[in-house]
């Protein structure tokens, strides 16, 4: 998704990090109950509250000089960014023996310590391949929207499941960060694929005190985890692919929008296949339309490296099915890839400028084909991106159509995976979630003054018009009666009762004096009314747009190790899964790295 | 129709009369009293792909030529600045821009001739200065721009 990061300053947070600690006490990452897979590599840093003597200075592991456990010393940075504290930092540590690790860290008078598990996994592999489907801000109320709107209910039950409901194991996933009790997707999805926890912006990083974005201490990824293991990695999205989701593959930095260097943290991952929109940041800053401040032509980077390259959905099916083809580039977009309304049936968006985009299905089938040319298995990551980003513009209609979306992809998968030796686990849940809510239909043919007057709830909702096709989507969206999906965190915005037919909802705008108010654009359609927000209006925190929720995610699995998906779980502990499933840190293999 | 020049400093008033002036001979007399052509966001460029844009042929010749295109101002970057990021559509249409990598990237970026003060953000406005063309990077906010209306003076259209 792409949103918040101004709603939570790092400062803020810092500073909230730092008052819980007792007075004086130094900071050390990775942090307290981190899990930590043996033989992945971290960077570990101590940060002290002032200047420190360097002969009084002891950092310690299991009782033992840091040394003797990680194979060398940290290195003392006696002023960190010029200012008056110092800090240790010791990159690219690892461990490979698992069990309980506690760091004691003292500057001769205070002493801090922090405990960490590291863990290993089987020596063989649970399943050869893995398939994690991210719906980006995919909610429980979004999930039962998508099933009424794409299969229908008879006798009051579903006429049919959605492919993601036949899945047997199933957790609730807590999404909070070591900042807040709400996420952003960049930290989310990071939880996802590093198996640490982090804050709002932040990517294969801990939040530290670094001024440098890039400085922070790092933590790998599964991409970087897995190609050691000699497996493929792919992600495939349908936003900009230096978005936070996809970015969480390969990226290592304190802000999310660190879009250039994003793009190079791919290059340098090797990653295997990528799609998504974004390639602005990809074209060097000659080319008209870049967004990049230097002249590196990342597009021939690529191309260099060995990979296919695509702009469109034909000239990516060519090169999927072309059998030398290993590695894919596909950039489809300079923007996001339009949704799949727009896509498929208004054809608005940027459906005219760009005619020949895949949607998350098609992009998947093709990352597929490409990626099990690795014997060795792949993991993929799949993302129904705008799923969100419609959340946040309160176009209810626009994001449940990427539901079913999503659920098409799911489908696809499924069907790969069964007919290519039941040997892949398939992942299916959110990063975090919105405040939305299925309260009922709203009625064109009862007769009332105001549309509120044809909202009907309880048995007055009775069951919308929607008439699907082959896919599951309505084929038209604008029916008499219609679903009723409602926001409950807002802005001030024109509520309209229906479908945006002619693009994405814009709901607020900010006003001269830097207040957001509603966007004037709707007040005269027939029906509008004004709705006051209860979200910030002014000042750091104000809000254009929905926001991300709280609430637990749904997490639903099959395949080979899904059975460990059970329950109450942490976000970060769906990277556990993913690892003992493929068997990242076999037992007895992983060796510490210097 | 209705002319707001939103502009600080003593000169707002005189300035002011001489736009009402000018905008009235253009009305009385035609088109030659306004020699700036008028672009348009669509006209601006003759493909728009994966791989870049390419300059419209009416672009590239306006090239350091007086121009005006209409546009929605984006919430300023910098408080006290003469900088603002002219956009197709009001800022919001791009709900989720957070830093300058996020912006459509059809953008104009204006440097006005006076410190700006900003517009309501949904009202349209049109920017009139030198056209300048090529890849800049702002030196004190980092943005990168490939269209720039120079020395601008701007104000509302309906």
């Amino acid at each position: 998704m792409r949103v918040v990061p101004r709603l939570v300053s790092p400062f803020a947070a810092l500073l909230a990090t730092m008052l819980a600690l007792p007075a004086g006490a130094q900071t050390i990452y990775p942090i307290n109950r981190a899990e930590i897979l043996a033989g992945s590599h971290f960077d570990l840093k101590v940060e002290f509250p002032g200047l420190v003597d360097a002969a009084a200075l002891k950092l310690e592991i299991n009782g033992k000089d840091v040394a003797a456990v990680l194979g060398r010393s940290a290195e003392l940075i006696e002023k960190e960014d010029g200012k008056d504290a110092s800090s240790l930092i010791l990159r690219s540590a690892s461990i490979a023996k698992p069990g309980s690790y506690t760091v004691t860290a003292s500057d001769g008078s205070n002493s801090k310590s922090v405990t960490w598990n590291v863990y290993a996994t089987s020596a063989k592999p649970a399943a050869k391949n893995v398939i994690l489907f991210i719906g980006d801000g995919f909610s429980t109320g979004h999930r039962t929207a998508a099933r009424i709107l794409s299969r229908g209910i008879e006798d009051g039950k579903f006429i049919g499941k959605l492919a993601m409901d036949t899945m047997p194991y199933m957790a609730l996933l807590t999404t909070q960060g070591t900042d807040s009790i709400i996420t952003d997707s960049a930290n989310a999805a990071h939880a996802y694929t590093t198996g640490h926890k982090s804050c709002v912006n932040a990517l294969g990083v801990y939040c530290s005190r670094a001024a440098n974005t890039l400085d922070h201490p790092k933590v790998e990824t599964i991409t970087e985890i897995a190609k050691r293991q000699g497996l493929a990695v792919g992600a495939v999205t349908n936003s900009e692919i230096e978005d936070a989701t996809p970015a969480s593959m390969a990226a290592h930095t304190r802000r999310r929008s660190d879009f250039n260097d994003i793009v190079k943290m791919f290059y340098d991952s090797k990653i295997d296949v990528l799609m998504g929109g974004g390639s602005p940041n990809f074209l060097p800053k000659s080319t008209p339309g870049s967004k990049r401040t230097d002249d590196v032509d990342y597009i021939e980077q690529f191309k260099s490296a060995g990979y296919s390259f695509a702009t469109t959905k034909s000239e990516m099916i060519q090169e999927a099915d072309t059998a030398k083809t290993t590695k894919l580039l596909g950039l489809y977009n300079t923007s996001n890839i339009d949704g799949a309304l727009d896509l498929k049936f208004l054809k608005k968006g940027s459906v005219s400028k760009f005619p020949d985009q895949p949607d998350v299905v098609e992009e998947m089938r093709a990352a597929i084909k490409i990626l099990s040319r690795n014997k060795k298995g792949f993991v993929l990551m799949v993302e129904s991106a705008r799923i969100d980003k419609y959340a946040h513009s309160m176009d209810a209609e626009r994001s449940i159509y990427d539901v079913i979306m999503l659920d098409n992809a799911v489908k696809a998968a499924q069907d790969w995976a069964k007919a290519n030796g039941n040997n892949t686990m398939i992942l299916v849940t959110a990063d975090h979630s919105h405040p939305v809510s299925v309260i009922g239909t709203v009625n064109d043919n009862v007769v009332a003054d105001e549309m509120r007057n044809k909202v009907g709830t309880y048995q007055e909702a009775g069951f919308p018009d929607y008439q699907r096709n082959d896919e599951g989507y309505p084929v038209s969206v604008d029916v008499p009666r219609r679903l009723r999906f409602v926001f409950g965190a807002t802005p001030d915005y024109y509520d309209t009762f229906k479908p945006f037919l002619d693009g994405e909802f814009v709901p607020a705008i900010k006003n001269a004096d830097g207040t957001m108010v509603a966007n004037e654009k709707y007040k005269d359609i027939p029906g509008a009314v004004l709705r006051v927000g209860n979200l910030p209006n002014k000042g750091p925190s104000a809000a254009n747009q929905g926001v991300h929720s709280g609430d637990d995610v749904i997490l639903t699995a099959m395949g080979p190790g899904a059975e460990r998906v059970h329950g109450q779980m942490e976000n970060s502990d769906l990277f556990r899964i993913m690892a003992e499933a493929l068997s990242l840190a076999p037992q007895g293999k992983s060796g510490v790295k210097k | 129709m209705t002319i707001r020049v939103f502009f600080t400093g003593g000169r707002f008033r005189r300035f002011f009369f001489a736009f009402a002036v000018s905008l009235l001979l253009s009305f009385l007399i035609g088109s030659p009293a306004r020699a700036a052509e008028l672009l348009t966001f669509d006209g601006l460029y003759k493909s728009n792909t994966v791989l870049g844009l390419k300059f419209a042929d009416r672009t590239l010749a306006l090239k350091g030529q007086v121009v005006r295109l209409r546009g929605y101002m984006a919430p300023p970057l910098k408080p006290e600045s003469n900088f603002f990021v002219l956009t197709r559509e009001p800022v919001a249409i791009c709900p989720f821009c957070s830093s300058d990598g996020e912006w459509p990237v059809d953008i104009v970026v204006v440097y006005a001739s006076k410190t700006v003060i900003p517009t309501n953000f949904s009202e349209r406005i049109e920017a009139e200065g030198l056209l300048e063309v090529g890849s800049f990077i702002d030196p004190k906010t980092g943005f990168v721009s490939q269209l720039r209306i120079r020395d601008a003076v701007f104000h509302t259209t309906n």
